[in-house]
């Protein structure tokens, strides 16, 4: 029934996941700000950053198959970086008999470290907050009430949106369609704009629904638990040890 | 019930006419008076105007000509907020209804607009869940729930409001015949007006005592549902008709 969210998230009892959501947030932003900033020669740091990581996952009994899942997603970064050593210029060294780039090798280094470690930290938020959380939390961070609105149905009606879809293809594939070639996806055109219709329609349909029940322009807060001072401080905690170790990294490379 | 004294009608609607932006006028001029705790059917063919009449009560659709009332309030700008409260409108697909990404959220999206405080909100939802039998749903999302769990979830969003007069639109559309049998089971278990749009009629006949046929923006007839459905000549004229085999006694 439910293709699409294909549940990221994952329930445990765990301190990670019973953390507030808002302080989740700002510490997987902040935390992957300082990698993203840190020098790619700076390896110790990167080690240290994986090793928080790691820790991360371990304290949210999550399992490292769980961790190289959630990476997976930055797989066609790592593939396109694992060219750079082949097309890069300037001093080269022998690896097996074939000439790699130094300046690729590190180029190379500098994505797969950064988008692996940024993967697994939006993976370990991701599988510890369920999404109605996160949009909650980015509402209370002062994202606007609009925004977090269209994230919300965005949610919702995704499924519902792909059902629809779906069963037009069968309905199409049930009279004979059968397309191969470019030429032949004009009733795919047709039919997403269909689909456009339809779920304007329906836009119009939740709408009403709305307001039938007192909506007035303004989602209503009905949130649970708000961050709690040891929350952020665990929080700030994260994106405070992330920082001294870029500003480490950062006047070490000097 | 009671009769002995006048009471104040749970609905009024009297000279409700409506014409589409393109001249067609699918409403001509509806008098309806329901009292209270009176479950009434809206039986009708296709393009009758059931839809646009019932998208009325609560102000959904703009009103042009004649006056509703609801419990004693007449329908106004400033009554808006208020009549929408005391008219629980149950939307024919769930989908449109259950907007929010949590059962929880969904039930407590009326009450927090009602401004009521976080702890009256979850007073409101466990009640609501428990009268329609789906206290088990309650951090289920939405889009996990059956097509017959949909539906209860909708009545009890409605329910939580606390509302003088319920709505249903096709309720037992795309529902199974275990699930429409819950429905009806839950539906006539809760003591409120009820006013049920449908074309299932064994269903009209089972939990409406009395029935409106709509037809061509008027209505047509008005009796207990019972008369009603022995006329076979009446339904055909109207579009309508008995299931085979299905007889009135």
């Amino acid at each position: 029934m439910s293709a699409v969210h294909d549940e990221l998230y994952l329930p445990r009892r765990s301190p990670v996941h019973a953390l507030a959501p808002e302080a989740k947030i700002v510490a997987s932003f902040g935390f992957v700000a300082m990698v993203a900033i840190t020098p790619r020669r700076a390896v110790w740091a990167f080690a240290v950053y994986a090793t928080v990581v790691v820790v991360g996952y371990l304290v949210a009994k999550l399992g490292p198959v769980v961790m190289l899942r959630r990476m997976s997603v930055a797989l066609p970064f790592m593939t396109a970086a694992a060219f750079v050593p082949f097309v890069a210029g300037g001093p080269t060294v022998e690896v097996a008999g074939v000439a790699l780039a130094t300046e690729g090798l590190w180029g190379s280094w500098n994505i797969v470290a950064k988008a692996g470690i940024g993967a697994a930290t939006s993976g370990l938020l991701a599988s510890t907050t369920p999404i109605p959380d996160i949009i909650r939390g980015l509402g209370r961070l002062g994202v606007p009430a609009t925004i977090t609105a269209i994230i919300t149905f965005m949610f919702r009606y995704l499924e519902v949106i792909v059902g629809e879809m779906g069963r037009m293809r069968v309905a199409m594939t049930s009279r004979g369609h059968d397309p191969r070639w470019l030429w032949q996806a004009k009733p795919i055109a047709s039919a997403a704009g269909a689909l456009f219709i339809r779920s304007y329609e329906r836009g119009e349909r939740v709408h009403a629904a709305m307001l039938a029940r007192g909506f007035t322009g303004r989602m209503p807060e009905m949130g649970r638990r708000r961050a709690s001072a040891s929350d952020w401080a665990a929080a700030i905690g994260v994106v405070v040890t992330a920082a001294a170790v870029a500003a480490t990294s950062i006047l070490g490379a000097r | 019930m009671t009769t002995d004294h006048p009471t104040i009608p749970a609905l009024d609607v009297a000279g409700l006419a409506y014409t589409y932006p393109n001249g067609h006028e699918v409403l001509q001029g509806i008098d309806l008076r329901v009292e209270p705790g009176e479950r009434l059917a809206v039986l009708g063919p296709n393009g009758a105007g059931k839809t646009t009449f019932i998208l009325h009560l609560n102000g959904i659709i703009e009103r042009q000509t004649g006056a509703i009332s609801v419990a004693g309030l007449a329908l106004a700008d400033d009554t808006l907020a208020e009549i929408r409260r005391r008219v629980g409108m149950v939307f024919q697909d769930a989908d449109d209804q259950l907007f929010m990404p949590t059962v929880r959220e969904d039930v407590a999206f009326g009450p927090a607009n009602l401004g009521l405080d976080r702890d009256e909100q979850t007073v409101r939802v466990a009640m609501a869940l428990q009268a329609v039998g789906a206290t088990h749903l309650l951090d289920r999302a939405p889009h996990h729930l059956s097509g017959g769990e949909k539906r209860r979830v909708a009545v009890a969003g409605v329910l939580a409001m606390e509302p003088e007069l319920l709505v249903l639109d096709e309720p037992t559309s795309g529902l199974d015949p275990a699930g429409r049998r819950e429905l009806l089971d839950l539906l006539a278990s809760l003591d409120l007006t009820q006013l049920v749009v449908t074309h299932d009629l064994p269903f009209a006949y089972e939990l409406c005592p009395r029935s409106i046929i709509v037809s061509d923006g008027r209505i047509v007839a008005d009796g207990p549902t019972r008369e009603l459905l022995a006329q076979p000549e009446l339904l055909a004229a109207h579009r309508l008709e008995l299931p085979l085999g299905f007889h009135v006694d």
